[in-house]
């Protein structure tokens, strides 16, 4: 194995720390719909997809910078998100479970098609100035946008953290999740719920979107490969666990970072899924995942 | 006060409940007594909305009910703490109790869970403790608390003194008479047959999803059908 010098492993460590809030902002969602609905949602991919492109047409049609466009998107995705479990994956699902589970993977499968036939397979990118900006933290260079999107994702985390724990709506969240049958009978509508959470999860990933678009190009397929370090990061942090989420994006990121600076850059995401194996093998349960 | 009329119910080609009728005035303690499988929690469960009759009425307060949701059901005032307790496990004693009051009696949360905690020092010494990792007692209490949290006008209780000691079983039965003597109309359904019909005005005996016994307290006691339909003998 090739040594570096502190500097560049301290970089290292960084730039993955900054990548891995974006990350753990994905799997947010992730985890949140997972923890209340249990249902894996293959949809992901493809809604984060659509919040790449949203935020990509509200930067070529109206000029608006992709950190702005966050305002407009969130309720947006929001109010998508909260329809298509209502309207879509509820109905389709009649309350079973692995119809849900096919429900959201046909549902991908629409958006990706859809997507392909309106902006083609080309990769699309926004063009802002401050894309390659750099900022001098003592003897390191971070990237400006991975800055932003790691208070961004942190500023989201706390507000997630405070709505469910200080809210009605939020206890009412976390009180279906784990039992459905008392939550309807203290008046809580559940079905209103799960859409809210979908919906949730759903601004999650407009947020995320928003913040990669600066650094990242858009093509249909793009939200998949997130989704599926996404999806490393929900079962190392726990499975419905929002802290785990954050924590492990975190870890998942730095372990991103150093095996592209040990193995080289193509290898890099080899890391990821040694450390899914190993806690597969290991901790099935995650960080913070909770006893069966 | 509730008043259900030939209620008809199942689950896909099982029928558990085949035409039951009942009444429970203002200021009653009404028991419903049966044996596992009679269909006791199958009527809870059409009363508080969560299964749809198949036919059959019920009326609370006058109007009818039969088909509301859930919470269109507990925003009326008829407020179940079901078998099994099903408290919030992964939340606090406190946000329990608290989303007792999430669709109703929502204004007068902080006094009542005053009043709560004073029925039941035990949830004020645990407010901050998930509630899953209470003792069944405990967790007991906690799921009658959060039902008192919504101000009900009619309580239904399923099965208090499951899963408790003895002691505790007492204990449950002097709180329900407790809250009865506070004027609370009470639906008890229980298996504890000679506890219930104590404190009981009058009671009803399912079997196979009829009622084959009715009547005032005593009366049911004495009646040697009760024997029968609950040893099956």
């Amino acid at each position: 194995m090739r040594s570096f010098p502190a500097e560049i492993v301290m970089e290292a460590v960084a730039n993955g720390l900054l990548t891995g809030a974006v990350y753990g902002l994905v799997a947010l969602g992730l985890t949140l719909v997972y923890g209340v609905l249990h249902i894996i949602n293959f949809a992901h991919g493809a809604l984060l997809t659509l919040a790449m492109y949203a935020a990509w047409v509200c930067w070529a049609a109206f000029g608006l910078d992709p950190y702005v466009a966050i305002l407009p998107l969130v309720p947006l995705f929001f109010v998508l998100g909260y329809a298509v479990q209502r309207l879509v994956i509820g109905p389709a699902s009649g309350g079973n479970d692995q119809n849900i589970l096919l429900v959201t993977l046909g549902l991908s499968i629409v958006l990706e098609n859809a997507m392909l036939a309106i902006f083609r397979s080309d990769t699309l990118s926004v063009q802002v100035d401050y894309a390659m900006e750099v900022i001098e933290a003592g003897p390191m260079l971070l990237s400006f946008p991975r800055v932003v999107g790691f208070g961004v994702a942190f500023v989201v985390a706390a507000v997630l953290f405070v709505l469910l724990r200080m809210t009605d709506t939020g206890r009412a969240i976390r009180a279906v999740a784990k039992e459905r049958t008392g939550a309807a009978l203290v008046g809580i509508d559940v079905g209103h719920v799960y859409a809210v959470t979908f919906g949730i999860g759903t601004a999650c990933l407009a947020v995320a979107a928003c913040l990669l678009l600066p650094s990242f190009y858009v093509n249909p397929r793009v939200g998949n490969a997130f989704v599926l370090v996404a999806f490393t990061i929900v079962v190392l942090g726990g499975m419905g666990s929002v802290p785990g989420a954050l924590l492990g994006g975190l870890v998942i990121g730095v372990v991103e970072s150093l095996s592209g600076l040990y193995l080289g850059d193509s290898l890099g995401q080899l890391g990821i899924f040694v450390i899914f194996i190993l806690v597969l093998l290991f901790k099935p349960t995650g960080l913070f995942g909770a006893r069966a | 006060m509730l008043e259900v009329r030939d209620l008809v119910a199942g689950y896909g080609l099982t029928r558990v409940l085949e035409g039951v009728s009942l009444d429970v005035t203002a200021g009653e303690i009404v028991a419903v007594l049966g044996s596992n499988g009679a269909g006791k929690t199958t009527l809870n469960m059409v009363l508080s909305g969560l299964v749809k009759p198949r036919d059959g009425e019920v009326r609370f307060a006058g109007e009818r009910i039969t088909g509301l949701s859930p919470a269109q059901v507990m925003a009326r005032g008829l407020i179940q703490v079901p078998e099994g307790r099903k408290i919030f496990p992964n939340l606090n004693v406190r946000e329990n109790l608290e989303l007792g009051s999430y669709r109703r009696a929502k204004a007068s949360r902080a006094q009542n869970l005053e009043k709560v905690f004073e029925t039941f020092p035990r949830l004020r010494e645990r407010v901050a403790q998930a509630a899953g990792t209470l003792s069944g007692g405990e967790q007991q209490m906690l799921a009658i608390g959060r039902g008192m949290m919504a101000e009900p006008r009619l309580l239904i209780l399923d099965e208090p003194s499951l899963g408790l000691s003895p002691l505790l079983v007492e204990e449950m039965f002097t709180l329900i008479r407790r809250l009865h003597g506070e004027g609370l109309a009470i639906m008890l359904v229980e298996q504890n047959v000679a506890q219930s019909l104590d404190i009981a005005d009058r009671a009803y005996v399912l079997e196979h999803g009829v009622f084959a016994l009715a009547g005032p307290a005593a009366e049911v006691r004495e009646n040697p059908e009760l024997k029968r339909a609950y040893l099956g003998l």
